[in-house]
């Protein structure tokens, strides 16, 4: 049993790749370790569990990696994703750190393969999870419990008590009732706060009531907000999160992986008027991922739809829900509960406009439109041969960037610049000190890594001193 | 669309995961999987007897129960693949013994057991049923080594047909063409697959048993089982040919190969038996078809209680309780033999020709002949 009247060296609260790797990292160096995790031992590990990759640097080809990647081009592809919004200091120590994470984190039984069927194209920067994120998590809790770190389920933290930088204990949930906890030193590791709807609400407007979570439901940034509250300082914009475009269909909560679509490239994407609103063949897929939740969070209802036709049904991976499926346009259209007419001109002027070309899409063919607002720069192929089908799509928020600040050592600034006595971040929730904005797939996972490591390391010599 | 609602959820499962793939390097049946985007039901009944049962892709999960999305793999895949015997079983009219399988073998098993006993103390002279035996050809005077050899061969044959006959319906549902058969290539790979039992290794940590710590038990058990069961197959083959080719009568004494190869194998099924029933009542439940229990449990009850009779028989040979060993030996095995193809034996049979597809079409994977 876990005895809660001890006072822990350091006290880590969440659950996920970044709370694990921390008390790992705390555990080795000699300290007493209490996680607390607020969901059930099922759902442990909030987003973490969904996930399939990190992205680290190495300089030579693996069992499981194609080849290297370089810490200079890893830095190279951090800063245009973000557009410069980046720590560059911080983030050139966390691509240095992110080499050593390979082994380090095999040593705590994660095991890594080659890269997923049909992602071929981060087979030499990210390293695959064998089994995915559960089974990483799974293999990161039973070291931490092997070596002996305390773990409470159902334990959410629902207040902190905090001087002056410096925190004292932290109120956690039992049952119907609480508990205090102290500890030397903390480790917030709580997520960003995609889940909580009310403060998404506040940056996007009403329009944030239509999103979907991909992930958990208990990273509602009420760690964040403790935080901030105390006087911890801020780091990154509100709106600045990871949104893609996922099925609509998904539910609320824990949808994960499956509920993404891959076929915007192959069709026209159109909003509830049936009119469509971006360039579907901008760039490559993999490029343009990320950006068509933030395009269909900007459309009426924030609903779209993706409307392709039979030839392209095999070329994109299979996803958890068949597509809306009818012989006419029209008959789609009513389907979807759309203006038949509508998406029947919408559909035949994007057709008129097609120029002819050589479809590969593979790479950027010479397939486009010509005199079409907005066009489509690639595979634009006429939707003329039916069955047609269509997938309802809404904006899935994979996680926010809004965070409180942290030095290389993790640890947290205050407003007034200094640091933290005892208080250090990973994960999500200081994600916004390296990721302004953008993404590059597997980095989540790198954040949560290097940055946990590091701040279960100092938490640990911190408590000691 | 499918034969059966166990079908239809292993469809709906296997498109889940089609979709997400993650658990793509734990195992064959995966990667196997991924070939394909719609899934038939002789598909799946590939699928499912490629499955190993290790549990791994259960643990490893993020929508198994309570997710809503309920994925639970193994248990849909056994449940497939049990329901798969029947709908294979040959004649057509036997199907109906894998039902309640437990039951079926039992009562077979204990009516052999009892027309052995009634047969030898109706034929059998008293005078030799009940007294010590020694030297060659003493278990043939308590019956002779012609009626033997005819019942038990007859027995095998029937046994072996009637797998034949189901193992054809199989490959045909599956829709792999019989020139797969004749490939050198695929077949070894099999038998290195299947010897090694390479998928009953949770992706390489071992299997999901009891709790989130994986271990390696039920393979080794299951090693036990296969190979003292070999074993004795061995004995049995070699005592054949001692008797036809050589001329040797059994009993051999206790330092000849049969003898040797017997009391190995017997040990193994002796160990390996116990070992894996242990494992299954250890098991998490969720992740098992525990509707079919009594199909294992029969199973392995028969390959323990033919090695502990025969080492039994071996021990005793020399006393008077021969006789009545013999009756009783001779009865479970001639069950074993005549419920093989309708009861957890084909479990191999079956696993064993998917994974020679599956070795066929991972080389052809790899040479890009076949892709997604
Ligand atoms: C579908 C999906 C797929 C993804 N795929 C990838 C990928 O392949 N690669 C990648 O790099 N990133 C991926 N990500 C992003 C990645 O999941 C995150 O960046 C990463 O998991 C963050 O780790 P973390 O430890 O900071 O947060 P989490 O893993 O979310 O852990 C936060 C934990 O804090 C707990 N918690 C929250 N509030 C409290 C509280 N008050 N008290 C106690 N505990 C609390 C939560 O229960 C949770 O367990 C994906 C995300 C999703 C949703
Ligand atoms: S079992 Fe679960 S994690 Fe594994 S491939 Fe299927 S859906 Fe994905
Ligand atoms: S139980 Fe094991 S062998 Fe069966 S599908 Fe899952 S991982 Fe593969």
């Amino acid at each position: 049993m876990v005895d809660l009247t001890k006072r822990y060296d350091v006290l880590v609260i969440g659950g996920g790749n970044a709370a694990l790797c921390a008390a790992i990292a705390a555990r080795r160096a000699g300290a007493t370790v209490l996680v607390l995790e607020a969901a059930t031992k099922f759902y442990r590990g909030g987003n973490t569990r969904h996930t399939r990759n990190m992205r680290c640097a190495h300089d030579a080809a693996t069992d499981t990696l194609s080849g290297p990647y370089y810490e200079d081009e890893f830095f190279d592809d951090l800063l245009r994703v973000t557009g410069g919004e980046t720590n560059e200091a911080l983030a050139k120590m966390m691509i240095h750190e992110s080499k050593e994470m390979l082994t380090w984190i095999a040593e705590q039984g994660v095991r890594f393969q080659p890269s997923l069927g049909g992602t071929l194209s981060l087979g030499r920067t990210n390293s695959f999870f064998l089994g995915g994120g559960r089974a990483m998590l799974n293999a990161l809790y039973l070291t931490a419990e092997n070596l002996g770190v305390d773990v409470l389920y159902e334990a959410e933290v629902i207040g902190m008590e905090i001087e002056n930088g410096m925190f004292l204990s932290a109120r956690v949930k039992r049952g119907e009732g609480h508990a205090d906890v102290r500890a030397g030193s903390l480790v917030t590791a709580a997520g960003g706060f995609e889940a909580n709807k009310e403060w998404l609400e506040e940056s996007w407007g009403p329009a944030a009531r239509n999103f979907l979570i991909r992930g958990t439901p208990h990273n509602r940034g009420t760690i964040l907000k403790m935080l901030l509250g105390a006087g911890v300082d801020k780091i990154g914009d509100p709106t600045q999160c990871h949104a893609v475009a996922i099925d609509a269909r998904a539910p609320q909560y824990d949808g994960g992986i499956i509920t993404r679509l891959d076929c915007v490239v192959f069709g026209i994407v159109v909003n509830k008027h049936c009119e469509r609103f971006y360039d579907e063949g901008e760039d490559v897929w993999p490029k343009r991922y990320a950006i068509w939740g933030r395009l269909v969070a900007g459309q009426p209802d924030q609903i779209g739809y993706i409307v392709f036709d039979a030839r392209s049904l095999e070329l994109f991976m299979p996803s958890c829900f068949p597509p809306i499926k009818a012989d006419t346009i029209g008959e789609l259209a009513q389907k979807l509960e759309l203006d038949p007419a509508a998406l029947e001109k919408t559909v035949t002027d994007f057709n008129d406009h097609v120029v002819p070309g050589t479809f590969d899409h593979t790479q950027l063919d010479d397939c486009r439109t010509e005199g079409l607002t907005p066009p489509k720069s690639h595979w634009a192929r006429r939707i003329e041969q039916a069955p047609f089908y269509a997938y309802p799509v809404r904006p899935g928020i994979t996680f926010t960037y809004l965070g409180v600040r942290v030095n290389h050592q993790s640890r947290m600034m205050m407003a007034d610049g200094k640091p933290s006595v005892n208080m250090f971040a990973a994960g999500e929730i200081m994600a916004g000190n390296v990721l302004g904005r953008g993404y590059a797939a597997g980095i989540g996972m790198t954040i949560g890594s290097v940055f946990g490591r590091i701040a279960g390391r100092e938490a640990a010599a911190n408590a000691r001193n | 669309m499918h034969a059966t609602d166990t079908l239809a959820e292993a469809d709906r499962l296997m498109t889940v995961c089609n979709s997400c793939r993650y658990c793509e390097g734990l195992c064959a049946v995966f990667p196997a999987m991924e070939l394909r985007r719609d899934f038939a039901d002789g598909d799946l009944n590939y699928l499912a007897n490629l499955c190993h049962s290790c549990g791994a892709c259960y643990s490893d999960c993020q929508f198994s129960p309570p997710h809503e999305f309920n994925v639970n793999v193994p248990l849909v895949l056994a449940q497939a693949r049990t329901d798969s015997y029947a709908a294979y079983a040959w004649p057509p009219a036997f199907s109906g013994l894998f039902a309640r399988n437990g039951l079926a073998i039992s009562i077979i098993a204990a009516l052999s057991v009892a027309v052995f006993i009634a047969g030898f103390i109706g034929w059998a002279d008293p005078k030799v049923l009940y007294t010590a035996q020694t030297g060659p050809g003493a278990f043939y005077r308590v019956m002779p080594h012609n009626t033997m050899a005819l019942i038990f061969g007859a027995a095998f044959l029937y046994a072996i047909v009637a797998m034949v006959m189901s193992v054809r319906m199989f490959w045909k549902d599956i829709g792999e063409p019989a020139s797969t058969l004749t490939e050198g290539a695929s077949i070894w790979q099999a038998v290195k697959d299947a010897s090694t039992l390479r998928y009953l290794d949770g992706g390489g940590v071992g299997c999901m048993n009891e709790d989130e710590r994986p271990n390696d038990n039920r393979r080794l058990y299951h090693h036990f089982t296969f190979y003292g069961f070999m074993l004795c197959f061995a004995a049995t083959s070699t005592a054949t040919l001692y008797h036809y080719l050589l001329g040797v009568e059994a009993p051999y004494p206790w330092y000849d190969l049969p003898v040797v190869l017997g009391t190995l194998g017997g040990i193994g099924l002796l160990i390996g038996p116990v070992g894996l029933l242990a494992a299954k009542f250890r098991r998490d439940p969720a992740v098992m078809d525990k509707q079919r229990y009594g199909m294992d449990v029969a199973f392995l009850a028969m390959l323990f209680l033919t090695s502990l009779t025969g080492l039994l028989l071996l021990v005793l040979r020399e006393t008077p309780a021969m006789g009545m060993l013999l009756a009783v030996h001779l009865g479970v095995v001639f069950s074993l033999f005549i419920t093989m193809p309708y009861g957890k034996f084909v479990h191999g049979i079956y696993r064993f020709l998917a994974l020679v597809r599956y070795a066929k079409e991972k080389r052809m994977m790899e040479a890009g002949e076949l892709t997604a």
